[in-house]
């Protein structure tokens, strides 16, 4: 019961590392939606050639274990990878938030244009040339259909969200899991649990499921919104 | 009747090589309700959708108003919002009534058009209506929606594809008195695609039949009705055409 004290009592320790999930797996999320909807929307609204090599890259991505991308990540930003030797300011180093927020991002984004490239495919294909024939331009068109595909949308950011701030391989390498600068939800419960620090562990774990939780109620209410249209 | 607001000369229309549509010389003319009748694959909805400039021609001019345009020529956005069309099944946005029937105003940049809006709800009926979930109506209302969306932008050119071609005979009876107005009211040129040839005599100003891509015949709906020159256009006004 002391878990639940803990997090009663918003302990100090337990609501950072809750904060610091958050920050990390919101900003990645930010990001594999600016990337991802577009995309989606790109592949779900127009042909070109290629499109089937991209729709498959991305099926793949959609499945491709977390760890492996962890790892990828690691290599190209450890000192000697590709990235990592640039020293560049943009490109960040290993073993911080913003490494992980690099990895979050690369897990989720094929997920979003996905799923969002399914529920713009899922719009029926008439009412472009129905919203062409009313005057709108290609960029309105575009903003219309994935107006009508919303509810998909929106659904395909929460199983982004879902995919990384319960994800513990790709963090744990690439953050490393240090107290106070890269500890998430994920590698806290890893840690603890190996401390035998079960309390912690135990409120850590009931606060990721809480959150992931509340992603799945508001996909699973959106999704019956559709079902009820 | 008025000058030409379209003029298609040597108009053809091709899919993967195969002609679909020739047009060689089309007159449609302000203000009039132009009705274009033919079995189903005539070439008819091929023939609205390069009237409403959703498809260029494969060859040919189309002109219309003051400009001309071929096949690799771009028509201006505000030409193109100078016509619309009404499909034959009304493709609602998930939205309720007032905000499908808003839309084109709105992509236009007119975000004041609650007067606009209500007037068109209310000469189709569905004022009440208006707060609906636009998903949950019948077809005729639906089709009704699809009609004042179209007629709120006020196009100079509104083409309806088979647009009755679903609906009960009331609904048919009362989108009919809606177009009627509507032209009456505005002088629209209108474009209506039928199968029902009674419908096309009971609207149109003059009619044309299409068969095979190509146009038999135009003539005032009387002639077209009662004194057609091609025997095709008699036997598919009798009924007699088998296709």
């Amino acid at each position: 019961m002391q878990a639940f004290q803990l997090i009663i009592t918003r302990d100090p320790a337990l609501f950072e590392i809750v904060a610091l999930s958050l920050r990390v797996s919101g900003t990645a999320l930010l990001f594999s939606t600016l990337i991802g909807i577009p995309l989606g929307a790109a592949l779900g609204l127009s042909r070109f050639v290629g499109r089937r090599l991209v729709i498959a890259l991305l099926y793949t991505g959609m499945g491709f274990p977390p760890v492996v991308v962890g790892l990828f990540v690691y290599l190209m930003l450890s000192r000697s990878g590709p990235l990592g030797q640039l020293h560049w300011p943009v490109i960040p180093s290993l073993f911080t938030p913003e490494a992980m927020v690099v990895v979050q991002s690369i897990i989720s984004f094929p997920l979003v244009a996905g799923f969002t490239m399914a529920a713009v495919m899922g719009v029926d294909p008439q009412l472009r040339q129905q919203v062409q024939a009313l005057g709108a331009t290609r960029w309105q068109t575009t903003l219309t259909v994935l107006m009508e595909a919303r509810v998909g949308v929106i659904v395909s950011v929460i199983a982004g969200f879902g995919s990384i701030i319960s994800e513990v391989g790709a963090v744990m390498l690439v953050g490393g899991n240090i107290e106070h600068r890269t500890r998430v939800l994920t590698t806290a419960i890893v840690l603890e649990t190996r401390k035998g620090s079960f309390d912690l562990a135990i409120a850590v774990g009931v606060i990721l499921l809480g959150l992931s939780f509340l992603a799945n109620v508001a996909m699973l209410s959106l999704q019956g919104r559709t079902f009820d249209e | 009747m008025s000058d030409p607001i379209y003029q298609l000369r040597c108009v053809t229309k091709a899919y993967n090589g195969r002609r679909v549509l020739q047009v060689n010389h089309l007159d449609i003319h302000r203000g009039e309700i132009f009705a274009l009748v033919g079995p189903s694959g005539a070439g008819k909805s091929t023939l609205l959708r390069l009237l409403n400039f959703l498809e260029p021609p494969t060859s040919g001019r189309i002109r219309f108003l003051e400009a001309e345009f071929g096949p690799n020529q771009p028509v201006p956005l505000e030409l193109r919002r100078r016509v619309t069309t009404v499909f034959q099944r009304p493709i609602l946005l998930g939205r309720n009534v007032w905000a499908n029937v808003a839309y084109g105003l709105r992509l236009r940049g007119q975000r004041d058009s609650a007067l606009q809006v209500e007037m068109a709800l209310e000469q189709v009926g569905l004022k009440a209506l208006a707060r609906q979930r636009a998903r949950t109506l019948s077809g005729g209302e639906a089709q009704r929606v699809a009609l004042a969306r179209a007629m709120v932008i006020q196009p100079d050119v509104l083409l309806l594809d088979e647009p009755t071609a679903n609906l009960d005979p009331y609904n048919v009876g009362l989108i009919e008195d809606i177009v009627r107005e509507h032209n009456r009211e505005r002088g629209t040129s209108i474009v209506l695609v039928t199968h029902n040839v009674f419908q096309a005599k009971r609207l149109a100003h003059r009619v044309a039949l299409l068969l095979e891509g190509q146009i038999i015949e135009i003539a005032d709906v009387d002639v077209f009705f009662e004194a057609s020159r091609d025997p095709r256009t008699s036997a598919f006004v009798r009924g007699e055409m088998v296709y």
